[in-house]
C-alpha cells in the first residue's frame, strides 16, 4: 500500500526511478518478442501448411476428373515447377525467377499495407482495386506529361501524383462513413467499379493518346521508374519496401498511429481520451488509399509504361488476403505478399510443366483465407494455444458490418 | 470447520454438498480444495474478493465449468452436472447479476422461456402456465401480473421475475449473485423477505455479495473466500464487518475511510438548468443545477437509470446537452468536447470501464497514458515518448498498488479492481481542478474500495473539486461532503453529507420525496 498524501502529479522521466537490471531486462523482453511472433504467426504458417495439403489433393481430384487417371506424382511435380518459377530452385538462371517475384510482391506489398493499415484502424478497406487503378491513372497521365522532362523530376512528380490519386480515392469513402455513416465495405466495393470504368472512359475518350491501335495513354517515358537490378527489378520495389518500415513507424511509433490503433480498438474509448474518430476515419482512409495508390504508381510507372483502356485486376483482394495473412502487421504483411508474389510468378511454369491451370493459385489463396478465418480448425488440428488476441483483423471484417455510426 | 446453525438437524445429508473442489486455470488456481456445504432452508453466503474464485465455483456448480478435483453431492448422492440445463433439471438456479431477461416479452413468456408448457406438440398452453405463476406469486407474497412487459418493470420487480424463473423450474438451490447491487436499500429490505420466506420453505440459497452488511442480516451462515481457498466460515452472531472485511482481504481494511474536513473554497464546476436526451432520444436529464466547490466531495446518489449517466456524458463531453449551461473554471464550457475540457482541467473516471475507460486489447503502459498520450513527456511532437510511457507506468504501477505481473501485457487480463486502480491512476495523476466520477468502486471488492476513497480523498485535500456520481448509497454517504439526489432527471433534494441520515436519502432515492410528513422537495418530474 503506497502513500496516497504522496499521490503523483505530473509524472517526470528524470532520475530516481529504478531501473531494472538491464540485462535481465532485455533478456525478458528477448524471449516475450520471439513469443508475441511466435503467437502472431503460427496460425498463419499452418494455415499455408494446410492449403498445401489441400490444393495437392485437390490436383489430384481434378486429374481423375480431366485426364481420367489417378496420378499420385502431379502435385510434386507441381509444386516443383512452382518452386522453380517462383524463387529459381532448380533454375538455369535463377535470378530471373527471383527478380519476377519480387516485382510481383511490389505492388502487393503496398496494397496489402493499406489494407493492414485500415485493419488497425477498424475499417475493411475493400477498396485498394478501386485506389490502386486511380493512383495508376494518375501517374500515368502525370507521368507523361513529364515523359520528356528529367527523370529527376518526372519521376517523383509521377509517383508523389499516384499517391495523390489514390489517397483522394480513399478520402471520399472516409467521408462518407464520417459524416453519413454509409459502411466502407459498401462504398468501397462500389468505388472499385467506378474506377475501373471512369478510368476507361476517360482513357478511350480524354487521356486517349493518338497513334496506337488500342485505347491507352500516352508513354511515360522518362518518368519510367529504373531498373535497377536484374532484367526488371526496378526502383519501385525500393519504394514498396521502405513503407514496411514507415508503415510500422506510424502505427507504433506516433501518436497518430496511437489515435488510429485506440480508434480501430475502441471508438468510445477513443472519444472518451478526446480523439475524433470522425477525423481519424477519414484520415486513415485516406492513408489507406495513399498507399494502394503508390501500389498503382509503381505498377503503371515500373512495368507497364502507360494506363491501357482495359486493365483489370484482382490487387484490391489479393490485398485482403495478404493482409490478413500478415496479420495485418507491416512485416507479417511483407512476408504475405512475397508469398503470393512467389506463387504468381511461378504459376505460368507450373501450368506448362504439370498442365495445372494457374487459378489453383486463387484456389490455394482461397484456402490459406478459409483456415485464416476459421482459425479454430487450425488450432485443433495442430493443438496451437496460440493466444487469442491477435484475430482483431478477423473480427474487423466479420464485426465491420451492422455497427452503428461514427459519432 | 463446519458450524451447525440453531434449529438445523445435523443429521441429514447436507442438501448440497461441494467436496475439494480444485479448478486450474494456466497460471492460477481458481478453486483450491473448496469445501463447501449447503442445508435445506439455509441462506449460506459466499463472500470474497473480486477473482477470489466464487465465479468459477459457482460455474462449477452450474455445469459451466469442471472441475479438475473434487466432487459434488446434491442429498449426499455425489452427481455430474453436465452443463446449465442439467443443473436446472436438479434443481440448481442460478439468478445472474446481470438479468438475463428478454425485455420486450411478457413476465409470463419469460418465466416459461426454455420450460415451456404445452397444450399439444404446437401450442403453449398459456392458461395453465399462467395459473402456475400465480400460484407462485401468492405463495411467496408477490403479486405479479403474467402479461406485464419486462421492460416496463422496475430493476426490483425484474429480479422477481428472476427468482420465478428459478422457483417455476421447482429450484430447491437457488444461486443469488449480487442480488442487491442494482437495488434500492427499499427493494433491497423487500427482496430479503422473499429470500427468508423461501428459505421458510426448505429451499436453500447461496447469496454472493460484496456488502458485509447485507451478509450479516440475511445470511444463516458465511463462507469466505480468499485466493481460491476457504478461508473461514462465520456465523453471523459470532462475527462483524471488520472481522469478515479482515478474513476477505487478508489483512485488516478500513471499511469507512476516515475522510477529514473538508475546506470548500472557489466554485469550479457550475451547472445551470441541463436537459440532454438519451440515445433513444427520451429526454433523461431534466433541469439539473449543481455546483461544486474546490476541496469538497459533491455526491449524486440516485437508483440507476434515473439520467445519471446522461448527466454524466453531458458533463463530460461525451453527449451534448439540449440546453443548459456548464462552466468550469469561470469558463463556459457548455457543449465542449472531451479534449477541451481534459484542457480546461477536467479529470473523468467513467462508470463503464469496458466501454469508455480502457482499451482493453492495449498495454496497461499505454492505457495509462489513454487521455494523455499527447503531451509531453509523454509524445515529444508527433511521436510518442515510449521510454517515458514505461517509466509512469512502472511507478503507477507502484503507487497504485495494480497488481500486475508486468506493464506491457493487456489491460484485458487484469481483474476489475486492477483495472479500475489503472483508470483511476491515470485520472489522478493529470493536474486536475474537477475529478468526475461515476460508479468508480462498481463491483470492486473491499480492497479496492478502501484504496479508491483514498484516493479520491487526497485529491479533495489537494484542492480539487469531486464531482462523486454512484447508485451505492454507502459511497455517498461514506464519501460526500454535500449529496444531491437525483430521481427522474433532476436533483430532487440537496442535503449536508456528513449530517445526511441514510433512510431519508434511501427514500428520496426511491420515491423523489421524504414521504408522509415531509415536504416533497421536487414537484416537476413527477408529472411526466
Amino acid at each position: 500500500m503506497t502513500d496516497p498524501e504522496a499521490g503523483p502529479s505530473a509524472p517526470a522521466s528524470g532520475p530516481g526511478a529504478l531501473p531494472a537490471t538491464p540485462t535481465e531486462a532485455s533478456r525478458e523482453m528477448g524471449r516475450s518478442t520471439l513469443h508475441r511472433i511466435w503467437a502472431l504467426s503460427a496460425i498463419p504458417m499452418a494455415a499455408v501448411a494446410l492449403a498445401v495439403i489441400v490444393g495437392a489433393v485437390v490436383m489430384m481430384a481434378s486429374s481423375v476428373v480431366i485426364g481420367g487417371s489417378f496420378d499420385a506424382g502431379l502435385p510434386v511435380r507441381a509444386y516443383l515447377a512452382l518452386l522453380e518459377g517462383g524463387l529459381g530452385i532448380g533454375a538455369a538462371q535463377p535470378e530471373n525467377a527471383i527478380t519476377a517475384s519480387i516485382v510481383n510482391t511490389a505492388p502487393l506489398l503496398l496494397a496489402g499495407l493499406s489494407v493492414a493499415l485500415g485493419f488497425k484502424a477498424g475499417l475493411f478497406n475493400i477498396g485498394a482495386t478501386g485506389q490502386f487503378l486511380m493512383g495508376g491513372l494518375a501517374a500515368s497521365v502525370v507521368g507523361a506529361q513529364f515523359a520528356n522532362a528529367d527523370p529527376l523530376v518526372a519521376i517523383p512528380v509521377a509517383v508523389v501524383a499516384g499517391a495523390a490519386g489514390g489517397a483522394l480515392y480513399g478520402f471520399i469513402p472516409g467521408l462518407l462513413k464520417a459524416v453519413t455513416g454509409a459502411h466502407e465495405v459498401v462504398t468501397t466495393i462500389m468505388l472499385n467499379y467506378i474506377a475501373t470504368f471512369t478510368a476507361s472512359a476517360l482513357v478511350i475518350g480524354l487521356l486517349r493518346a493518338p497513334g496506337f491501335t488500342f485505347d491507352r495513354t500516352a508513354a511515360v517515358s522518362n518518368a519510367t521508374l529504373p531498373v535497377v537490378f536484374g532484367r526488371d527489378l526496378n526502383l519501385g520495389v525500393f519504394l514498396a519496401v521502405a513503407f514496411v518500415p514507415i508503415t510500422s513507424w506510424l502505427i507504433w511509433r506516433t501518436t497518430l498511429g496511437f489515435e488510429i490503433r485506440t480508434v480501430g480498438a475502441n471508438p468510445s474509448a477513443a472519444r472518451y481520451a478526446g480523439m475524433s474518430p470522425r477525423r481519424l476515419i477519414i484520415l486513415t482512409m485516406s492513408l489507406c488509399g495513399l498507399l494502394s495508390g503508390l501500389a498503382g504508381a509503381i505498377l503503371f510507372l515500373g512495368e507497364i509504361g502507360f494506363y491501357p483502356a482495359t486493365f483489370g485486376t484482382a490487387i484490391g483482394f489479393d490485398a485482403i488476403a495478404v493482409a490478413l495473412l500478415g496479420r495485418a502487421h507491416p512485416v507479417g504483411v511483407l512476408f504475405g505478399a512475397l508469398l503470393f508474389g512467389v506463387l504468381r510468378a511461378g504459376a505460368p511454369l507450373m501450368q506448362i510443366r504439370a498442365e495445372i491451370p494457374v487459378e489453383i493459385i486463387d484456389v490455394l489463396q482461397a484456402i490459406i483465407l478459409f483456415f485464416l478465418a476459421a482459425d479454430i480448425v487450425v488450432r485443433r488440428l495442430f493443438r496451437v494455444r496460440a493466444a487469442r488476441a491477435g484475430v482483431d483483423e478477423i473480427q474487423t471484417v466479420t464485426r465491420s458490418y451492422g455497427e452503428q455510426a461514427v459519432r | 470447520m463446519t458450524i451447525a446453525p440453531a434449529g438445523i438437524p445435523e443429521a441429514d445429508p447436507p442438501r448440497l454438498e461441494m467436496r475439494g473442489i480444485t479448478k486450474r486455470y494456466p497460471g492460477v488456481v481458481a478453486n483450491d480444495h473448496i469445501d463447501l456445504d449447503l442445508r435445506a432452508g439455509e441462506i449460506h453466503a459466499l463472500l470474497g474478493e473480486n477473482g477470489a474464485g466464487k465465479s468459477t465455483l459457482m460455474n462449477i456448480l452450474y455445469g459451466l465449468a469442471r472441475p479438475d478435483e473434487g466432487e459434488i453431492l446434491l442429498d449426499g448422492v455425489p452427481v455430474t452436472i453436465e452443463g446449465p440445463s442439467d443443473a436446472i433439471s436438479r434443481g440448481i438456479s442460478m439468478v445472474h447479476q446481470h438479468f438475463m431477461l428478454v425485455p420486450v416479452l411478457s413476465v409470463a413468456d419469460n418465466i416459461l422461456l426454455g420450460a415451456e408448457v404445452m397444450a399439444d406438440p404446437i401450442f403453449l398452453d398459456r392458461r395453465k402456465a399462467n395459473r402456475r405463476i400465480k400460484e407462485l406469486g401468492d405463495q411467496f407474497g408477490f403479486e405479479i401480473d403474467p402479461d406485464a412487459k419486462v421492460e416496463g418493470l422496475s430493476v426490483g420487480w425484474q429480479q422477481r421475475v428472476e427468482i420465478m424463473k428459478a422457483l417455476y423450474r421447482e429450484a430447491r438451490v437457488l444461486v443469488l449473485d449480487e442480488p442487491t447491487a442494482v437495488l434500492t436499500p427499499q427493494e433491497t429490505k423487500e427482496i430479503f423477505a422473499v429470500l427468508r420466506r423461501l428459505a421458510d420453505e426448505g429451499r436453500s440459497i447461496i447469496f454472493i455479495s460484496h456488502k458485509l452488511y447485507e451478509v450479516l442480516e440475511i445470511a444463516d451462515r458465511i463462507t469466505v473466500i480468499r485466493r481460491g481457498k476457504v478461508v473461514g466460515t462465520r456465523l453471523p452472531s459470532a462475527t462483524d464487518e471488520d472481522d469478515l472485511a479482515e478474513l476477505m482481504v487478508g489483512r485488516e481494511v478500513q471499511l469507512v475511510v476516515d475522510r477529514g474536513e473538508s475546506h470548500p473554497t472557489e466554485p469550479i464546476l457550475e451547472v445551470q438548468g441541463i436537459h440532454a436526451k438519451d440515445d433513444r432520444g427520451h429526454e433523461t436529464v431534466r433541469g439539473v443545477a449543481l455546483t461544486v466547490r474546490a476541496g469538497e466531495i459533491y455526491g449524486v446518489a440516485g437508483v440507476a437509470g434515473n439520467g445519471q449517466e446522461e448527466l454524466v456524458e453531458a458533463l463530460t463531453g461525451l453527449r451534448r446537452p439540449t440546453s443548459g449551461s456548464v462552466r468550469l473554471d469561470d469558463q463556459d464550457v457548455t457543449g465542449a468536447g472531451p479534449r477541451d475540457l481534459q484542457r480546461a482541467g477536467m479529470s473523468f473516471v467513467p462508470g463503464d470501464r469496458h466501454r469508455f475507460g480502457m482499451v482493453l486489447s492495449f498495454s496497461i503502459a499505454d492505457n495509462l497514458v489513454l487521455t494523455q498520450y499527447d503531451e509531453p513527456p509523454f509524445a515529444r511532437g508527433i511521436l510518442r515518448n515510449d521510454g517515458a510511457i514505461d517509466e509512469w507506468a512502472r511507478r503507477a504501477i507502484e503507487q497504485y498498488d495494480i497488481r500486475t505481473p508486468a506493464a506491457d501485457i493487456p489491460a484485458g487480463t487484469l481483474s476489475g479492481g486492477n483495472q479500475q486502480k489503472t483508470v483511476v491512476a491515470r485520472e489522478c495523476s493529470r493536474n486536475l481542478r474537477l475529478l468526475v466520477l461515476d460508479q468508480p468502486t462498481r463491483g470492486l471488492d473491499v480492497g479496492s474500495i478502501e484504496f479508491i476513497h483514498r484516493q479520491v480523498i487526497a485529491k479533495r485535500d489537494e484542492g480539487a473539486a469531486i464531482l462523486l456520481v454512484s447508485a451505492e448509497l454507502d459511497e455517498i454517504l461514506e464519501l460526500s461532503d454535500r449529496i444531491g439526489v437525483m430521481y427522474r432527471g433532476s436533483l430532487v433534494a440537496e442535503m449536508d453529507g456528513p449530517s445526511a441520515d441514510r433512510e431519508t436519502v434511501g427514500l428520496l432515492m426511491a420515491t423523489g420525496s421524504r414521504g408522509g410528513g415531509g415536504v416533497a422537495a421536487n414537484d416537476a418530474p413527477r408529472a411526466a
